[in-house]
């Protein structure tokens, strides 16, 4: 757990010192959330139904942002490579960029979460804490499926644009799955909602594992 | 008795795509050799020695550091290497001393405090050790580079181009630790085309064309010199 721990907190001071992943990411979310609530009249349509999949948005988005940026920070000066020097399983160095990506995507979630609140005029009680938990569910996967993506994409000519191409398709069930469930806790309907629960968290498990088998063979030349 | 060699290649090959970087290396150091690879841009210096760090995988061929097979204890050959290249593999944001705490706790070495200034201390760079890295010149650089490479006292130190970029006091740095790496027993394999730097402290020197070694012999023998300038000449008519 040590070097996992390291990187975790190697990067917890860099993003303090550049603060460039997580200002992004929540700056693009709180726009995606700006722009729809312009454009869709409190009136016009039942919030419930559209609500979800604008949150959705701004996260699996702002995600991109943040995974992006996480690579540049290992790939400037090849620090990539320092890790990859390290006596350890290319697996655990994987869990530890999970993580470290994990805890700044929900950074970013935990923040934009209560503008949506506002912007939706809901409530700040139980369904809150319950759309919380989702997005932390949704946030694994994608985390899990976009730091390997990211290390795939880092050796490829166009970098910045291979991640969203790759990952937006694979994140797609993901993405279903939240919208979903997000949108029985904000309907109150939560019948059925332990479907698409285990729908993310087995897609997260799926992805962490086969993810932190084959992150060896994407990272060696 | 196999495990006297820090390295023993056998018929090392490495392809890209179509093209081959390397074409059949077999060559084997001992413990405590001061092994200088020569070789132009391209001759596939910088891939053997990623190869042996573990950082590239070898198409066909065997490849033991210590005794121990690369592709089957990778770890444990990452433990026994220090790797610097051009590019040093640090942090901009983070400091000298967060650098190497961080290298520190990667490599399961806690309490290491000590052991990190007095590092500074020989790379000279103490009294920045709270600088971010960011604002260092390139001389600087590299020789924080070198203080990470010899962190975790490693038996074989793999140098790819280290002079390249450094002023006479920071070779100077790096040529009185090389020089004590040498003396305490630690293998040494360095590759750049400075043939004086090259030969400076080197036990043996190798020349490598196109993927293959095509010189092998003693440091201080005149051959070794003989052999660079007819590569040069060949290299320069081709």
């Amino acid at each position: 757990m040590k070097p996992i721990t390291a990187i975790i907190f190697k990067d917890i001071v860099i993003e303090m010192r550049s603060k460039e992943s997580v200002s992004s990411m929540l700056m693009f979310g709180v726009l995606v959330l700006a722009i729809f609530n312009f454009a869709f009249e409190p009136s016009s349509v039942d919030r419930s139904l559209i609500a979800p999949g604008i949150l959705w948005v701004a996260f699996s988005f702002a995600a991109i942002l943040g995974l992006n940026r996480a690579l540049a920070m290992e790939m400037d000066n090849e620090c990539l490579q320092g890790l990859l020097l390290a006596p350890l399983d290319r697996g655990d160095l994987y869990l530890g960029k999970v993580a470290s990506n994990f805890t700044f995507i929900m950074i970013a979630e935990l923040i934009v979460l209560p503008i949506f609140v506002i912007f939706n005029n809901l409530k700040f009680n139980f369904q809150f804490l319950e759309i919380a938990g989702i997005a932390c569910l949704g946030t694994i996967a994608i985390a899990a499926i976009g730091s390997i993506l990211s290390t795939i994409s880092a050796n490829t000519r166009m970098k910045e644009v291979m991640l969203p191409v790759l990952q937006i398709p694979l994140t797609v069930p993901v993405i279903i799955a939240s919208v979903e469930a997000t949108s029985m806790v904000l309907s109150g309907e939560t019948k059925g909602i332990s479907s698409w629960l285990y729908l993310l968290a087995g897609f997260s498990i799926v992805y962490l594992i086969v993810s932190y088998l084959v992150f060896e063979f994407v990272v060696e030349e | 008795m196999p495990d006297t060699f820090a390295l023993e290649a056998e018929d090392i090959r490495k392809t890209f795509g179509h093209f081959t970087a390397l074409n059949g290396i077999t060559l084997s150091v001992k413990r405590g050799e001061f092994l200088a690879l020569f070789g132009r841009n391209g001759a596939g210096k910088t891939t053997f020695l990623k190869i042996a760090a573990t950082l590239v995988r070898y198409t066909y061929g065997k490849l033991r550091i210590e005794g121990i097979d690369i592709r089957e204890e990778p770890e444990k050959v990452r433990r026994r290497i220090g790797f610097l290249s051009h590019n040093t593999y640090l942090y901009r944001d983070l400091s000298p001393i967060e650098n190497l705490r961080f290298f520190c706790r990667l490599y399961g070495m806690p309490d290491s405090e000590e052991k990190i200034l007095s590092l500074l201390d020989r790379v000279g760079l103490r009294r920045r050790a709270s600088d971010p890295v960011r604002g260092f010149s390139r001389g600087l650089h590299q020789r924080l580079g070198i203080a990470r490479v010899m962190l975790h006292d490693p038996s074989i130190i793999l140098l790819d181009e280290p002079y390249t970029g450094l002023d006479a006091n920071a070779v100077e740095i790096l040529n009185q630790i090389l020089d004590q790496a040498s003396a305490a027993g630690r293998t040494i394999i360095l590759t750049t085309h400075d043939l004086e730097q090259g030969l400076r402290s080197a036990t043996r020197a190798a020349i490598i064309d196109r993927g293959k070694i095509v010189f092998d012999g003693a440091a201080k023998d005149q051959a070794v010199r003989d052999a660079y300038a007819a590569y040069i000449r060949v290299g320069v008519g081709r």
